[in-house]
């Protein structure tokens, strides 16, 4: 309980604080996390909208990949991301490893089925709905695409928070990938795995409990913006 | 008349080897309303996709006239039985079918608004279309379609499970359009609501035209002892 109570105090004084590790720490965390999800977004959503309403050759085997990688490993992806970007590596040449880009490109792909997939099933069942409507008033495979977004754009907003959500709790990938250096890609979790290692469990679990702040503040504004633009439903 | 009139020859559509229509022979000319009546699974809904583009015949040809036949999908229209209502306001979903077409947002939106009107939406415009009762979803899918002013409008079931006033309400939309000059082709199998719409009736069975007359000659002189049976409401096919 001593443990418990002690990290409780700890995360209260490096929030009240506003202590600089701390600071520089969690936005990097975040940086790297809101950065991945922007990214996996980007591709994941028109990705998921596109098998959803295009009937094309694999489609049924990308569908299985994607439910599929929803589980990938992060130590698999920050490996296999590890060895593109190494010096021996097809991408070692652009010099990324142990770089926050690093971290974003393996979160990245760590995040991007879960977006795909449950952006897939979303648009599914919305097309199922809409199908007949848009075909008879000509939409293009784009104004298709667009209108189904935006329709189901709630349901896709918890797909990108599903995916937020696993890219700051994950420690495996950004470890191998980022090198856990500090003051260049220290983020919240590889600190807490040292803090850990170094015996100073109060200190992370307090490091452990602002993590949970930081994905509960950036869940709650969502939330909020959401409302705010989108009515309550 | 821009696409005017279409012409349905030996259309036959079939499923998974089941017949659902034809074979058939149909014209459909302009002005006025058109009655497609028949009991549920005689093709009544199928026919109507078949003419709007919707389902493709496996033979026969569908063929539009008029000097825009090449662009017939952007002048005719259709409200299917379970309309759907897109997630947004129903102001923006009566403006969709011009912002597919690039029309500005507030050229798209105030013509919208005077289809609302129309429809007696009115107070109703900013709301989740989502949430609005059957017959109003009905209406705002009526006017949505209206909006592009189609020079024919297909209906299927345009009334189907709504309460009497509902109907009336829609049955009047209806007129409105009819008296606006556009071709309305419907399907329905309310005896009542044929007699005070149709200016032309079709009794398809099995996926076939068995009568087609005015409505006097369909109500008061029927061809054959199936319609007559159909009119007495008892079941037939």
């Amino acid at each position: 309980m001593n443990g418990l109570s002690d990290g409780f105090r700890e995360a209260f004084r490096l929030v009240v604080t506003l202590d600089p590790a701390l600071v520089e720490i969690a936005g990097l965390s975040l940086f790297v996390s809101l950065s991945a999800v922007a990214a996996a977004s980007l591709i994941g959503l028109p990705l998921g909208a596109l098998i959803s309403v295009r009937s094309f050759p694999g489609r049924g085997v990308i569908v299985v990949l994607l439910n599929a990688f929803m589980g990938l490993p992060p130590v698999v992806v920050g490996l296999v991301v590890y060895l593109m970007l190494s010096r021996s590596g097809p991408f070692g040449v652009l010099g990324l490893l142990f770089t926050p880009t690093a971290m974003i490109i393996a979160q990245t792909i760590l995040i991007l089925p879960i977006i795909a997939s449950l952006t897939r099933q979303s648009i599914s069942d919305l097309w199922d709905h809409y199908r007949e409507l848009l075909q008879s008033l000509d939409a293009t495979p784009a104004q298709i695409t667009a209108t189904l977004l935006w329709d189901a754009r709630r349901s896709l907003l918890t797909a990108v928070l599903a995916g937020f959500g696993r890219a700051i709790a994950e420690v495996g990938a950004v470890m191998i990938v980022g090198g856990n250096i500090e003051h260049a890609t220290r983020v919240l979790t590889t600190a807490i795995a040292l803090e850990t290692s170094k015996g100073n469990l109060a200190l992370a679990l307090g490091l452990g409990l602002v993590l949970l702040i930081l994905a509960l503040v950036v869940n709650a504004a969502t939330h909020a913006l959401a409302s705010r633009t989108m009515g309550r439903r | 008349m821009r696409i005017l009139p279409l012409s349905l020859t030996k259309v036959l559509v079939e499923r998974e080897g089941d017949r659902l229509v034809g074979p058939l022979e149909m014209t459909v000319g302009a002005g006025g309303i058109s009655v497609v009546m028949g009991p549920n699974g005689s093709g009544k809904s199928t026919l109507l996709k078949v003419c709007h583009g919707l389902v493709t015949p496996t033979s026969g040809t569908v063929a539009w006239a008029g000097d825009q036949a090449a662009n017939a999908r952007r002048h005719q229209a259709i409200v299917f039985q379970k309309p759907a209502v897109l997630r947004r306001s129903v102001r923006e979903n009566v403006a969709y079918p011009l912002k597919l077409r690039g029309v500005p947002r507030a050229e798209r939106l105030e013509k919208a608004d005077q289809l609302i009107a129309r429809a007696r939406l009115n107070a109703l415009a900013d709301r989740d279309a989502t949430v609005l009762s059957g017959g109003e979803q009905q209406k705002l899918a009526i006017v949505r379609a209206w909006i592009t002013e189609p020079e024919v409008l297909f209906l299927d079931e345009p009334t189907a499970s709504l309460d009497p006033g509902a109907t009336r309400d829609i049955e009047a939309l209806i007129g409105s359009i009819d008296a606006a000059g556009t071709k309305i082709v419907m399907t329905s199998h309310d005896l009542g609501q044929i007699k005070r719409l149709a200016t032309d009736v079709l009794f398809l069975l099995d996926g076939l035209i068995k009568e087609r007359g005015t409505v006097e000659q369909i109500f008061d002189s029927p061809q054959s002892e199936t319609l007559a049976a159909f009119l007495r409401g008892d079941i037939v096919g």
